[in-house]
Parts: structure tokens; sequence; C-alpha cells
């Protein structure tokens, strides 16, 4: 299959404010496709100029081979799942769901044969004739997703569609989005700055920043293999190891690396930095093994002593923060054998952490501005709507 | 924690301050004597001759007129305004914005001479017309912000969504902002009617001969000092107001809890 | 073509055709007669009433006749008192149905609305009924020889400021009650945890929780007081004549309209020149917010 839905080339200004900076995406048939940034990325632009609420400043918006960047969001044919649902609150479910068709005037037996698919599929037929505020807010959500699939669009926006909804909801909704998404079969365009939906739910995730598209990949692609210290922050949890310089590149595509306030490491240079070139190391903490015995050393592996400063301990697996010169690195370790256990790691224990050279990856130094964006997405924040202007 | 009762005893005085007055007037337009003095015998001589006057009731007459074409006018305009300032935040909103502002802080009194001043200026008669643009022009502002509060609440994407699945503006206006903003500008309405119908000042620097509205036969009424009857007829239209109040009241409250 | 085809940009003519009606209505019925009264201010009165042609200080230099500021001092400070006494009244009672249980909440305001659905001048009638010669009131006074039989209860400053009081606090009750009925109470308690006493506790911590309502309140009760015309008519007589009296005789007994202009001007000059700083002052601090918002994104 070939790229159906593509926006090339896109830039968006609000006054001086630049929301979308030259983006690109290409959606293939029947893809799922995140959009995935912390708020105020330009993520939610985008998905509006999608939609047609905006006109992008330049660049265009082709659906199946067809320039639609001058349609209006009515003669589109993608339909969008809002943030906060939308539901008309003086209809009832079922008129809610029965809306598009209404003003496309269909029949009155074809929209009810439609409404009741769509509500068989939902599962909320005993609901149908209950106005949206007295539904609960998982209904709702599968409400604006059949509202937003019985016009048959050939794309579904969906816009932080569970955003509003508690953790427990939120795993099962994304279950049920994709048995969804497994029976229509169309495109979704899916934004959030949730990378846990995202990871989950996704043929391909394009990461955002302000405004520019970072990297557009498969999830373990985004994951294993970030481009960028942005993605590699954004996207789960990391250890950066910081001024770091390659002092020997080896023929197989390893490298030798000195740093400031840290033992010495090998690194799989995927990149080609050259030597001498200023890098940052990013490794995972579900990457390094720790453990009391020294491990005997092995070709590409890093080892170095530490001290233990905290435990934290998740019940499936414990999270340990070492220790090592300038740095504390985080540690992930499965508890598979945790009671059997007999030498607990406890604090202010010395102990080893190793590494395989793979398992890290060498990138560019991030910009300072970057670093107020590594925060954590405040999940309550709803990005500003501009579309009054 | 006990609390201070202050605040209670406060209210209810507050509360019997408030209708001793309207009490009083109730008792007097059933007493026999006619300059409202001592109790002097139970009687409804008052709302009889009332029946017979005919001055009354063509100042309710005008009194109404103005109140509903006024209304119709301040609410159309009222809700366009309130509809533009609530999209747009550009800096011909701003003007608007101030335009529309501040009548509610300008006295009626000057607002009434100002208004005098300017028809007489460029010749227009006074009389039931110059009322009613008078009337409009002070209800615009207060439609216009009566709608805008519930404009605030209401949420953008719903037009959004509508035009997502396909919706044009007439059906969006038909289908979703008419059934709810309706209240808001059945409220602003309202509050226009009862402002227009109860408005003394602004009518009365306004108005020319033969176009005396209930509150100015009133005002008259009381200069003159035919009170009787007019305590008949202030017990008259209280009983209809309140009854309006409590009714609207009634139904429109409960929904709200 | 589509109007709505493309949105930003080809959505901006109609903002200003739609903001035509209500924009242009206010300008010719408000603006252009408020200017009006400035304009005319500086007319020469005809003798037998009227507007002559020229241009005149009379009416502006008339301001200072020697009977004027004794009107405009009470005129000034009968509103400002009457205004206290309405927030003063006025917070309490908000306090108080904003503390009570919602159904009992919705009852107690329309009892302490309702009255004042009635008409203006019915308020003023009764009040006139209530303290007329031959009245409740002063018949009860009499009896108990609190007073003689030839001083009259009406026709003074006291009584316009009651009535004043009685018209003007239910417009102050409401602002306030709007913002305490928002009021975090636990915050209160929160205070009460932390030492304060219950009227330290309402002072510091729950004025200033509804200082909104209380400005709304102040504005909606001192602007109207200085206009006072109808109650002075009425109840006040000559000894307690405001502004809005003296205006009012230019226009309909001497007809002389640039003196009632110039009055006017002056009046208004006083309520919009602070109301306009403070509108302005505050729209520029919203602005300087959204700025440093936006900025922070």
């Amino acid at each position: 299959m070939g790229d159906f839905f593509e926006l090339q080339t896109i830039t968006k200004s609000f006054g001086k404010f630049k929301a979308v900076n030259n983006s690109t995406i290409t959606i293939k048939k029947g893809e799922v496709f995140s959009l995935l940034g912390p708020s105020g990325c330009g993520k939610t632009t985008l998905l509006r100029i999608a939609a047609g609420f905006e006109q992008p400043d330049e660049g265009r918006v082709i659906l199946d081979g067809r320039d639609i960047t001058a349609l209006p969001p009515n003669e589109r044919q993608i339909n969008t799942v809002f943030q906060n649902y939308a539901l008309f609150p003086h209809m009832s479910v079922w008129d809610n769901i029965a809306f598009g068709l209404k003003v496309a005037k269909h029949s009155k037996t074809y929209i009810r044969q439609e409404v009741e698919r769509m509500l068989d599929m939902i599962d909320l037929e005993e609901h149908a004739y209950k106005k949206p505020s007295l539904i609960s807010g998982g209904q709702k959500q599968r409400v604006a997703i059949a509202r937003a699939l019985i016009n048959k669009p050939q794309l579904l926006l969906l816009d932080e569609p569970l955003g509003a909804l508690d953790l427990k909801l939120r795993q099962r909704m994304l279950l049920e989005l994709d048995r969804i998404h497994d029976e229509v079969g169309i495109s979704f365009l899916y934004v959030t700055h949730d990378q846990g939906e995202a990871m989950s739910l996704s043929d391909r995730i394009a990461v955002m920043n302000q405004g520019r598209i970072e990297q557009i990949g498969t999830p373990v692609e985004i994951y294993e293999a970030p481009k960028s210290s942005f993605v590699a922050a954004f996207i789960g949890d990391t250890n950066f190891l910081e001024s770091g310089k390659v002092i020997e590149q080896f023929p197989d595509g390893y490298c030798n690396l000195k740093l400031d306030g840290f033992p010495d490491v090998i690194c799989y240079n995927d990149n080609n930095h050259a030597v001498g070139e200023p890098v940052v190391i990013s490794v995972r903490p579900e990457k390094l093994r720790v453990s009391f015995e020294e491990p005997p050393a092995r070709q590409y592996h890093n080892k170095v002593k530490g001290k233990v400063e905290d435990i934290i301990y998740f019940g499936s697996e414990t999270k340990y923060f070492v220790r090592v010169e300038d740095y504390r690195l985080s540690v992930f370790q499965q508890n598979i054998h945790f009671l059997l256990e007999e030498n607990q790691i406890k604090w202010n224990d010395e102990v080893w952490i190793s590494w395989h050279g793979n398992d890290s990856y060498m990138l560019q130094r991030y910009k300072p501005e970057d670093e107020r964006l590594l925060a954590v997405p405040d999940p309550e924040y709803n990005p500003p709507t501009n579309h009054s202007q | 924690m006990k609390r201070s009762s202050v605040p209670a005893w406060v209210t209810v005085f507050v509360i019997i301050f408030f209708y001793i007055p309207t009490l009083m007037l109730v008792i007097q337009s059933f007493n026999s004597a006619k300059y409202g003095g001592a109790w002097q015998g139970f009687t409804f001589d008052w709302y009889r001759k009332l029946m017979h006057e005919r001055e009354v009731w063509r100042a309710v007459e005008n009194s109404l007129c103005v109140a509903a074409y006024s209304t119709f006018g301040a609410t159309v305009l009222g809700t366009l305004g309130a509809w533009m300032l609530n999209r747009y935040k550009s800096k011909l909103q701003g003007g608007h914005y101030v335009l529309m502002y501040a009548p509610l802080m300008v006295p009626e009194i000057l607002m009434g001479i100002s208004l005098l001043m300017f028809f007489v200026n460029i010749g227009i008669p006074l009389g039931l017309p110059t009322i009613i643009l008078a009337h409009i022009t002070f209800c615009i502002s207060y439609v216009c912000f009566t709608v805008m509060g519930r404009l605030q609440d209401f949420d953008d994407s719903l037009i959004h969504a509508a035009q997502d699945l396909g919706a044009k503006w007439p059906t969006i206006i038909w289908k979703i902002l008419l059934p709810l903003l309706g209240p808001g500008i059945l409220a602003g309405a309202l509050l226009a009617f009862t402002l227009s119908i109860d408005d003394f000042v602004i009518t009365f620097f306004t108005s020319g001969p033969g176009s005396t509205t209930l509150p100015v036969y009133i005002y008259s009424a009381i200069k003159k000092g035919s009170l009787a009857t007019i305590n008949a007829l202030s017990v008259l239209m209280m009983t209809v107001t309140f009854s309006i109040v409590l009714i609207s009241n009634y139904f429109i409250n409960p929904k709200k809890s | 073509m589509n109007r709505n085809a493309n949105s930003q940009t080809k959505r901006r003519p109609p903002e200003w055709w739609l903001t035509l009606p209500s924009f242009g209505w206010m300008t010719l019925f408000f603006l252009v007669p408020s200017a009006l009264i400035f304009l005319i201010a500086f007319r020469p009165a005809l003798p037998n009433g009227g507007i002559d042609d020229g241009w005149s200080l009379a009416a502006v230099k008339s301001l200072f006749d020697p009977s004027y500021p004794l009107v405009i001092w009470r005129t000034i400070w009968l509103s400002f008192l009457c205004t206290a006494l309405c927030l003063g009244i006025g917070v309490p009672v908000a306090y108080y149905i904003a503390r009570l249980r919602p159904n009992k909440r919705r009852w107690v305001l329309l009892l302490i609305i309702l009255p004042f659905w009635s008409n203006f001048l019915i308020r003023i009638l009764a009040w006139q009924t209530l303290l007329h010669s031959e009245g409740p009131v002063k018949q009860l006074l009499e009896f108990l020889r609190i007073m003689d039989p030839q001083t009259t209860l009406l026709y003074n400053v006291w009584v316009v400021l009651t009535v004043l009081v009685y018209t003007e606090l239910p417009f102050a009750i409401l602002p306030i009650y709007a913002a305490a009925e928002k009021f975090d109470f636990g915050l209160l308690d929160a205070a009460r945890d932390l030492g304060a006493t219950q009227f330290r506790a309402f002072w510091t911590v729950f004025l200033p929780g509804i200082k909104r309502g209380l400005l709304t309140a102040l504005l909606v009760v001192l602007i109207p007081a200085f206009g006072t015309y109808a109650i002075t008519d009425l109840v006040g007589g000559t000894q307690a004549e405001m502004i809005g009296n003296v205006i009012a005789r230019r226009v309909l007994s001497d007809k002389n309209y640039p003196q009632a202009s110039a009055l006017s001007a002056a009046l208004c000059l006083v309520i919009l020149t602070p109301m306009l700083i403070a509108l302005f002052t505050q729209r520029q601090n919203q602005r300087k917010q959204d700025k440093n918002g936006g900025a922070a994104k």
C-alpha cells in the first residue's frame, strides 16, 4: 500500500509564534499513525490542519491523491474525535451518532440501520436514548468515535481521545480502539502526549517538538534508536552521559569514548560521529545490569563500579539509583528471582553495572531549550487553541 | 465550630426592610381613606375606579408596545454583538466592547438627557419612536452581556464537530446554536423586556405628548397626589410581575439543580 | 465560492459586517449623543429656551454658580454613604445566603430579589405611603410622643438616603453573592485552624476572596446614585436636591439646554474618567499577562 494521506511541508504561524514548521508526514492506508509530543509542540495544530479547521500558511494536504488543502471540514472525507468528545449536550446518544447522516440527508431507514450498527459496535444499545451528560466518560468516548465513524471517513483523526479518562479506563479504551480499528480498517491519525498510548497503538509514530518533526518511525525504532536526545528523553526513561568525546574508532563500528566524570565507555557509533566530536551517550535503565560480582570481561561490554544511593521497589521490577563518579544512573531490574535472592542489594552497597556497547547510543548534544521540554508533560494541561483569531 | 449569628440577623432585618413598604402599599390600596392616612375601613373602590381610568390602559398599551419593539431590537443587536465580541479578539472588538460596556457605566439621567439633546438637535419629534430608540440603546448592553455570559460556557468544539460531520452554517445555527444558546438569548430578552417596561428616567426625557408609558403615568399621578388609585394600580402590577417571576423561577430552576 | 472555504483569512471580512449593526447603533445612539452634550455645553442659550447659533462659554461658566457646590457636595456624600451602607449590609447577607444549603439558598435569594421586580416608582411610592404625615410610622411616633405633629418624616436628606439604600441594596447583594457562592469556605476553616479569630478570618480571607464581587457592587450602586433623580424628586423636596434634579430643572422648566449640557458633561466626566482609566489599565495588565503566558509556551 502506498501513501494515502499526506501533509506536505506544512508551516503554520499564529502571529509571531510558529506552531508548525515545515513538517511532512505521510500515512498509509489502514495505518495507525501517531503524532507524539509535549503540549504546545504543534501536534494539535497539525491535526486541525488535517481536519480543515486551520489553513496552513504553506504546504499541501493530500487525501487519496487529491489536493484538499482548500476544502472546508464539512467537505472532507475525514472525521475527528475531539479532545473533550464535543458531544452535542442537547441530543441523545442516538441523535449524536445520527447527526452526520441526517446532515447528509440520508433516508430514515438507512440512518436507523447505520446508527444501530454503530451502537452495536460500541456496545451502547441500552444507552441510546440518554443524553451525554448521563453516561460515563468511557461511554462518551465510544459515542464520539461512533459519531465520527458513521460518515465512513477515509481517515479518522483522534485528538488526545483518552486524555480525560483515568488510567484503568484508558487501558481498556486502548484495547477498544485497537478492536475498532481492526473492524473498520481505515487509517487513524492519533494525537497524544502519552508515549504509552502511542507505543501500544501505533504502526508508526512521529515525534514532534517545537513545531518540528524530530523523528518518524515504528515504536521499536523510536524507542531503540532515537535520532535525537529529545526523542530519547521524551520516549521512556534514559540515562544521559554528557560531555563525551570519540577518542578511537574501531573498524567494526564500535568506538571508544572519553567522558568527564565517568569512566571511559565503548559504544556502537550509529551515526558515524567523527573522532573528537562531542556527543551525548544515552543508555536506557533496563539495558543496565546491576550485580555484586564483577561481570567477566567480554568484548564491547562496559562495566563500571558504583554505590547504591536509592532503591524503589515497584513489585514487578525494582529501580536502583547508583552513583558512578559524577553521575547518578537509574537501573531497572526485573524481579525474577526476588525472594530467592539471598544477598539482596541494599543502600550504600558497592555494585557493578554493566551493559553492551550496542545497547547505548550516541547522540548530538541537545540544545539548552530542549531541557525544559524533557520534563514530564502535564496531563491536566490543555494546549491553547488559537482558532479564535 | 460555632458560626457568628450576625449575618443571619442582618439578613432577617434586610428582608423585613424590603417587605414593610410593599406590605404597606397593599394595605393602603384597600383603605377607604382617600389620602392613605389612618385605616378607615376596607374597600375595593380604588380597584373599581382604576378599571375605568382610560389613561391607565392607554399607558399600559404604550408600555407594552415600547417593550415589545425594544426587546426585539435589543435582542437581535445584543446577541449579534455578544457573538462577535466572544468570537474575535481584534482591535475592532476592543472598541466594540467599550461601546457596549460604557452605557452600563453612565447614570440613566445622563443617557436620557443626551438622547433628548440628540433628538431635539436632529429634529425628530419626541414620541413612542424616540422612546423605542432610547430603550433599544440601553437594553443592547444588558442583552449583550447576558448572552456573552452563556457564550463563554459554550464549547466551540461543538461547532467544529458539526462542521466535521458535514454540517453547513444554516444547519449549525438551527441544530446546534439555537437549542444550546436559546435559553441564554431568552434570558437576555426577558431582561430587556423588564428593563424596558420598568424604565422611568430615560423614558421621561425622551417621551412626548401622547406617549405616556406606565411608569411616566405613575410618576405624574404621584406628583398630582392621587395616590389611592395608584396604590391599587401598583398592587395589580406587582401581582402580575411577582406571579411571572415565581412561575418562571419554578420552571427554570429545577433543571439547573 | 463557498464562504467557509478558507477558514482563517477569508473569514475576516464578515467580522466587519457582522460587528457593524451593534457597533453602528451604539455609535449613533450612545457615542454621538454623549459627544453632543459636550458640544452643546459651549453654545449660547436662547432666552425663551433652546439653543442659539454661535459659541459661548456662558453655560460652562455657570457651573461655578454659588448654589452648585452645595448640591454637588450633597450628591457626592449621599452617593458614597449609600454605597458604603449597601456594601456593609450586602456582605453579611451574601455570606449568609452563600452558606445556606442550595435548595434553601434559592428561596432566600428569591425572597430578596422579589420586591425589586416591581416598578422602581412603586417602591418610592411605598415609602411615601409609609412615611406619609398620616401614615403608620408617623402616627406611631406621634403616639409615643417621640415626634411632634408639626415635623414631617418626608422631604429631607435622610429619607433620600433610606430610599436610595432600599432601591440599590439588591443590586449590591447580587454581585457580592455571586462572588461568595464561588468562594471556597474551606479557606475560612483553614484560617481558623491556623489561629485566626472568626472576625480576622472573615476580614483577611473572605473579603479579599470576594474582591471582584465587591468592586462590581461598588460600581453598580455608586453610578446610579450619582445620577439620582426620581427619588429626590418624589421624597426629597428642595432641601435634598442632587445634581440630577438641577439638570432636569434646566431641561424641563427653563429649557436651558446649554446649561443642562454643561452640568451633564461635568457629571459624565466625573464618572467616566476614573472608569476609563480602570478599564484601560485592566486591559493593559491582561495583555501583559497574555504576552507572558504566550512566551512561556
